[in-house]
């Protein structure tokens, strides 16, 4: 291996003997490696706001249930809290958990009326597992569990012609079956980025849904949050075993659009990269094939003194590599920058129905993860080392006598 | 392998060469039987097309005879593969081209030493014997000059030196002085002689310059692929 300093030291000058050249493929190169980064940035910050919304957005972690519940939602479906259930959501893993009174009614202001979900919660618990207490923007959250007011959403307070203050009638159906109503004080507006969250629910405490419904110590569902994503699993197995009786869920089986966006977005990327590497490896393979019929003659030179086949193949595959290396870290660098440069994320409120649609908020955030940075850059540098080897390979079969003279 | 122990560099028993050209098929050798002793300088000569170039490209290695065998330094070419070739060009030839004879990244020092470094032999080594033969062929102080900041002669004069500085059994030159006028052409074959003589390097060159004809030791006519005529001119 004694010629190998060699053909280092000479891959390396030949790669700037054409600078403007190099320049350019360089700079296509590392366009190609930002687009890789950024896009798989912004996809995974879309894919991972689409979950956090989703678990924000009351559906936590693992929701319990009676058995009936998901298909007949009603209050008669529900379940007490007894010591088995208190003792299951012990378990280390879980980090939070909260019961809720969760059924349909019917809201109406002076102007308006609309249907909706009446939720019951606890504010205490509830404060750290779901939206509600960030997302208060006129008047506050629930002062204690004896708070008698409601929280509603923005978008319903203008649909309903109501405001912060007002009174509004909620109907629903007690466990007798008949229709109950009462009336509450508007306490509360809470603003989130999709509007379909803000028509669909109200928030009152588990006392007030509780004497409104005529219950007591009831629960439609515990909503849990997990110590990660990779510990809803195991939990589910743990409460399943313990508790036979309910319906025990995680958040992929309760909103499968979600676990379907997230699934979309891993497939989506290996398509983008490898679509992106294709238009790149024209370039490399381009560029090395171009060099090669330029220097011809002095591979026909160096094998004429004699450079063995196998050196002049690694020269010019090392030049591919130096080439590579150099385009990665240019892009992985703007990359960088350009994504610290997006600060919160990047506002595409001009879509909001899209992309409420897609249940996305209004701001998409750049999200850089060790992983797909690793898979964009092993995807440019294995494939970007197999593109390279054909135009070294040509280089290494070039016959010395028929180089040496091509014009 | 086919070896011999012969004084003989170079040995060459019937070697033919016939190029496809579309339908056609065209001789360039036919037939050669040519020897070459060590420590010789030989001119090979003729018309375009008669083979010079074939028969030097075919006794470096460069390209395979269709039929016949070369022998250098006893050792039969044919019989070794890529990589045993390119081990005989870097330890038994030196090459000497018309153009394009240095690579335009590397300094004249550089250049010189690169022959070495493949060899093998170590930075001080190369060092010292680098800056001595560039002394010796005159470009004594141009040594961190790339190619295209030295004329064609100090160029040529490079590869020279490059040629001879691992003491090769056989120098092969083609047209070295093509592109030279003639006083810096008068110079190089001085140089080569002086080369042949001090280190008994054998030289073989493929020329239609009547100055190397004129001072070459031995004169070897090559007309249509065949040798017209061989003249001793010692």
């Amino acid at each position: 291996m004694t010629s190998l300093p060699l053909i280092i030291a000479l891959a390396w000058r030949n790669l700037w003997r054409n600078k403007r050249r190099t320049a350019v493929i360089l700079f296509a190169m590392a366009l190609g490696v930002w687009a890789m980064i950024v896009t798989a940035a912004f996809m995974r910050g879309m894919a991972l706001q689409v979950l956090d919304d989703t678990i924000d957005n009351l559906t936590a972690h693992i929701q319990i249930h009676h058995n009936n519940y998901l298909d007949d939602p009603v209050i008669e479906n529900s379940f007490k809290i007894n010591k088995t259930i208190e003792s299951a959501l012990q378990h280390t893993d879980i980090i939070n958990w909260s019961n809720r009174i969760r059924v349909p009614a019917v809201i109406s202001s002076e102007r308006d009326t609309s249907g909706l979900v009446l939720l019951g919660i606890d504010p205490e618990r509830e404060a750290d597992l779901s939206f509600l207490k960030s997302s208060i923007s006129d008047g506050k959250y629930f002062s204690g569990a004896d708070d008698k007011g409601i929280i509603i959403g923005k978008k319903l307070a203008d649909n309903l012609e109501t405001r912060l203050g007002k009174r509004v009638v909620v109907i629903t159906q007690n466990t007798r079956n008949e229709i109950s109503d009462r009336g509450f004080r508007i306490t509360g507006i809470y603003d989130t980025p999709t509007e379909g969250m803000e028509t669909g629910f109200v928030f009152m405490t588990r006392r007030s849904a509780e004497t409104l419904i005529g219950v007591s110590d009831l629960s439609s569902e515990i909503a849990i949050i997990t110590r990660s994503l990779e510990h809803v699993d195991p939990v589910i197995k743990t409460l399943k075993s313990d508790l036979p009786d309910l319906d025990i869920q995680s958040w992929q089986t309760i909103q499968p659009f979600t676990q379907l966006i997230v699934e979309m977005y891993g497939d989506f990327q290996y398509i983008w990269h490898l679509i992106v590497f294709l238009a790149m490896s024209f370039g490399i393979i381009n560029t090395l094939l171009m060099t090669i019929f330029e220097r011809s003659r002095e591979f026909g030179l160096f094998q004429a003194l004699g450079l063995k086949p196998r050196f002049i193949l690694m020269q010019v595959w090392i030049e591919s590599m130096f080439m590579l290396t150099i385009a990665l870290i240019i892009g992985n660098l703007v990359s960088w920058l350009t994504v610290l440069s997006t600060g919160d994320g990047i506002d595409v409120s001009a879509f909001a129905k899209g992309m409420e649609m897609a249940q996305l908020s209004n701001i998409i955030p750049f999200i850089i993860i060790s992983e797909d940075l690793f898979l964009a850059n092993s995807i440019v540098i294995v494939l970007g080392m197999l593109t390279g080897l054909y135009p070294a390979w040509r280089a290494s079969r070039l016959v010395p006598a028929n180089a040496i003279t091509r014009v | 392998m086919n070896t011999k122990q012969t004084d003989l560099v170079v040995e060459c028993q019937k070697i033919s060469k016939t190029y496809q050209q579309g339908i056609i098929e065209v001789n360039a050798l036919t037939d050669i039987d040519f020897d070459v002793q060590r420590g010789e300088f030989i001119c090979l000569s003729g018309p375009s097309g008669s083979g010079k170039s074939t028969l030097l490209n075919m006794i470096g290695g460069l390209d395979a005879p269709s039929t016949g065998e070369i022998f250098i330094d006893g050792e039969e070419i044919d019989e070794l593969d890529k990589s045993e070739l390119a081990d005989m060009r870097l330890h038994k030839i030196g090459f000497i081209f018309q153009a394009y004879n240095l690579i335009p990244v590397l300094t004249a020092q550089e250049n010189i030493e690169m022959v070495m470094q493949m060899q093998g032999i170590n930075k001080a080594d190369r060092n010292r014997k680098s800056l001595s033969i560039l002394k010796e062929v005159g470009l004594e102080g141009l040594e961190n000059r790339k190619p295209p900041e030295l004329s064609g002669g100090q160029q040529q004069r490079v590869a020279v030196a490059r040629a001879i500085v691992s003491r090769p059994s056989l120098v092969l030159a083609d047209e070295p002085t093509a592109n030279l006028d003639s006083v810096t052409a008068n110079k190089l074959i001085d140089l080569m002689l002086s080369m042949n003589e001090q280190h008994k390097t054998t030289f073989i060159i493929s020329t239609h310059d009547p100055m190397i004809m004129q001072r070459a030791k031995k004169l070897v006519k090559l007309h249509d692929g065949k040798i017209a005529e061989v003249i001793n001119q010692e």
